[in-house]
């Protein structure tokens, strides 16, 4: 055990939670639109420091998570997140109900994770995708609920068809894939109801 | 104590058993008395690993005692960890709700792989708690033994 | 349906500090602290930790004092209460043959390893009202007597050395043990989820069915092989420790029936049994829940599926007492705009028998 090394949680257990539910909760209401998650927070690399604010207030024992290769790395990150949140780590990315992906370009296959069922379309994967940049970078006219028409969202992300491949929501619904873009300490998200507009 | 059944051929294992033998120990004590007596030793400033929380454990037993698991219910637990300036770690658990409890078993798990105060906490904390919890034991072990049955059979009437 | 009515919450806040009052009763008499409702309504306590499902007695012990001694909405303040702490993890099944006996019976063998023991019991007395305990007074101190060390295996330990019982069921590793708090209950349940909804479930519910189980509702002619009480060690695998770390001692009952056998051409009879284990001293709440626990058995053990406490839809569905509750006690909830369109329509039926048979109405009259 190496808990030497360990980074810290949040500077405040509670607050920090809070806030940051508060951060993603309005990022999930309104597609699109950028979040800042401010609330200090001990960061391991390769995390960001949004990726590891939101660890801490959505990952718990009940919450299988599966760490792409360029997350899982050096066990950092997996040390970290096993000691703070005591979430189970996974490695079939199906079961997961989070998946932290550092690597947009080696992204898996969307239906490799859970799609959720008809029943329960809230049992699947939400992906925390790290991406370069968020409010430069390509621009992406998105709308869906929560969007008054539409919504410009710039980003520079990869894989670059992401938008492309998260369409097949469209076709999934009630099932689907919700997803946060994370830069720094900004947030977007992407929830499964959200379509990119035509002729972007 | 149950302490489960383990080879101790290593020095890792035994003092992982003698850890979880002291853990045992102040798990069974009261706070009060674990604060008392941590204080006459005068430990080393320390940091939280883990700030001191409140949480729920699921209590497991087995179907028919010896089968397969199941779940009976919660009971709320606390924890904490705590790290030594020289560098150790330790962990506190114990049931009930008081984090305070938690933070003193944490520091004296670390306290106890510490060089400079494993053999204090051993015999000025770790051993006197002992003998209490195990005079409350006996206590009750005592008068549960009153309550056992002595059978004995009425010489029957011949005839 | 349910309407949104605005304009109550005066008489709501004052209905809750009349609540608060009425609680605390005639202010010249003592207030109750936690440790007396801890300490001399103990049973009462296991009672609520048992069916809320939460081993903590000093949050039993103030939910019973907040919910004016209704156990039943003190086990509803316990549940909700758990709902609000994070769960750190399972542990380690207990091993109840480990325990630290403070009381233990056999109905089916006088003599046993480590013998018989009555503990604090009600058995025996003659259940007279004691006009004393009326009076305040200590009681005498309880008599001691010397300890053995010598070990009180399970008498279903016992039956199985030589083959007379079934053996429990053993899975493959524990790591997928159903939890109802987590995923709804489907049918057929498997036996972990059928116990631990049992080990939640009302006292009365369980006791009422196990009875009829022994009045001809799903016969299995019990034996209560062993009834055991005390205190048995809790381990947690803590994954930061890296090893499984003590958490303290919980107080439990456990109850083994021994029930009627069963053989086959291939197999040699032996018999049967049921299970039940609860927090605390829960010795009527244990011995039932092995009562429905086995009849509950009777379609894996092939026989006839007829009894209530042998339906497990049905007995599952209807087990928990905040379910329950809170089902039975909605209907106090407003239901104007429901009534309003029954009322409507009766109005309306009534209309058209009255035009249509004017007669049967001058005759009714």
């Amino acid at each position: 055990m190496t808990t030497t090394e360990l980074a810290a949680g949040f500077a405040d257990k509670v607050l920090g939670a809070q806030s940051t539910f508060r951060a993603v909760m309005e990022a999930m209401a309104r597609p699109g639109r950028i979040q800042r998650i401010t609330f200090e927070a001990g960061t391991p690399a390769p995390l960001m420091h949004a990726s590891a604010a939101l660890a801490l207030t959505l990952f718990d024992h009940d919450t299988p998570i599966w760490l792409d290769a360029a997350i899982a790395a050096d066990g950092t990150a997996a040390r970290w997140l096993k000691f703070h949140t005591g979430a189970p780590l996974t490695d079939d990315p199906s079961t997961a109900a989070f998946a932290l992906i550092g690597d947009g370009s080696a992204l898996l296959p969307l239906e490799r994770f859970a799609l959720g069922t008809p029943e329960y379309p809230d049992r699947s994967t939400t992906l925390i995708i790290q991406v370069q940049a968020l409010g430069s970078g390509a621009s992406y006219r998105l709308h869906g609920p929560g969007i008054d028409g539409e919504a410009l969202l710039q980003a520079s992300l990869q894989p670059a068809d992401l938008f492309d491949r998260l369409s097949f929501n469209a076709a999934l619904f009630p099932r689907g894939l919700d997803v946060v873009l994370v830069s720094g300490d900004q947030v977007v998200a992407i929830p499964r109801t959200t379509r990119l507009s035509q002729g972007s | 104590m149950a302490m489960h059944a383990e080879t101790q051929n290593s020095p890792e294992q035994a003092a992982t058993a003698r850890r979880r033998a002291a853990m045992a120990v102040l798990a069974a004590s009261e706070t009060a008395a674990i604060g008392a007596r941590l204080d006459t030793l005068a430990p080393p400033a320390f940091t939280l690993l883990r700030e001191p929380e409140q949480g729920l454990v699921m209590l497991r037993g087995r179907i028919g005692g010896d089968g397969s698991a199941f779940n009976v219910g919660e009971a709320t637990v606390s924890r904490a960890a705590v790290r030594l300036a020289s560098g150790e770690v330790g962990f506190g658990y114990t049931l009930g709700r008081d984090r305070t409890k938690a933070k003193l078993i944490a520091l004296c798990d670390a306290l106890l792989q510490s060089a400079d105060y494993s053999a204090a906490v051993e015999t000025e904390v770790i051993a006197p708690l002992q003998t209490e919890v195990e005079a409350a034991r006996a206590e009750k072990a005592a008068r549960t033994a009153a309550t056992k049955v002595d059978f004995y059979t009425l010489v029957r009437g011949e005839g | 349906m349910y309407v949104a009515v605005k304009g109550g919450e005066r008489a709501i806040d004052n209905a809750h500090r009349l609540l608060a009052d009425a609680r605390r009763g005639n202010r010249d008499v003592p207030e109750l602290t936690l440790d007396q409702i801890s300490e001399q309504l103990a049973l009462g306590v296991d009672r609520v930790m048992s069916e809320g499902s939460l081993y903590d007695r000093e949050l039993a012990a103030l939910a019973i004092k907040q919910a004016r001694g209704d156990l039943i909405e003190a086990i509803f303040l316990v549940r909700a209460f758990r709902a609000t702490l994070p769960r750190f993890g399972s542990s380690e099944p207990v091993d109840t043959g480990a325990m630290a006996v403070r009381r233990r019976i056999s109905s089916t063998f006088k003599d046993i390893p480590g013998g018989q023991i009555l503990g604090p019991t009600f058995d025996y007395t003659h259940r007279l009202l004691d006009p004393q305990l009326a009076e305040s007074g200590d009681p005498a101190e309880p008599a001691t007597a010397e300890a053995s060390d010598a070990p009180t295996p399970r008498v279903t330990d016992i039956l199985r050395q030589d083959g007379l019982i079934e053996e429990s069921p053993v899975a493959e590793d524990d790591s997928a043990v159903g939890d109802l708090t987590r995923e709804p209950l489907n049918f057929p349940a498997g036996r972990d989820l059928r116990l631990q909804n049992l080990a939640r479930a009302d006292e009365g519910f369980l006791l009422a069915l196990g009875y009829s189980t022994q009045r001809g509702y799903g016969r299995n002619h019990p034996f209560a092989g062993e009834i055991r009480f005390g205190d048995v060690e809790v381990f947690f695998e803590a994954e930061d420790a890296g090893f499984a770390v003590p958490l303290g001692s919980v107080a439990l009952t456990e109850c083994q029936m021994v029930n009627q056998f069963k053989g086959s051409a291939t197999e040699a009879p032996r018999f049967t049994r049921g299970y039940g284990l609860a927090f605390g001293q829960s010795e009527r709440k244990a011995m039932s829940m092995a009562l429905v626990d086995r009849a509950l058995r009777a379609q894996e053990l092939g026989e006839d599926v007829k009894a209530p406490a042998q339906d497990e839809e049905f007995v599952l569905s209807h087990s928990d007492n905040v379910q329950a509750t809170g089902f039975v006690e909605h209907l106090k909830l407003p239901h104007y705009v429901d009534f309003q369109s029954e009322l409507g329509l009766l109005r309306k039926l009534r209309a058209e028998f009255n035009q249509d048979q004017p007669e049967l109405r001058e005759a009714a009259e």
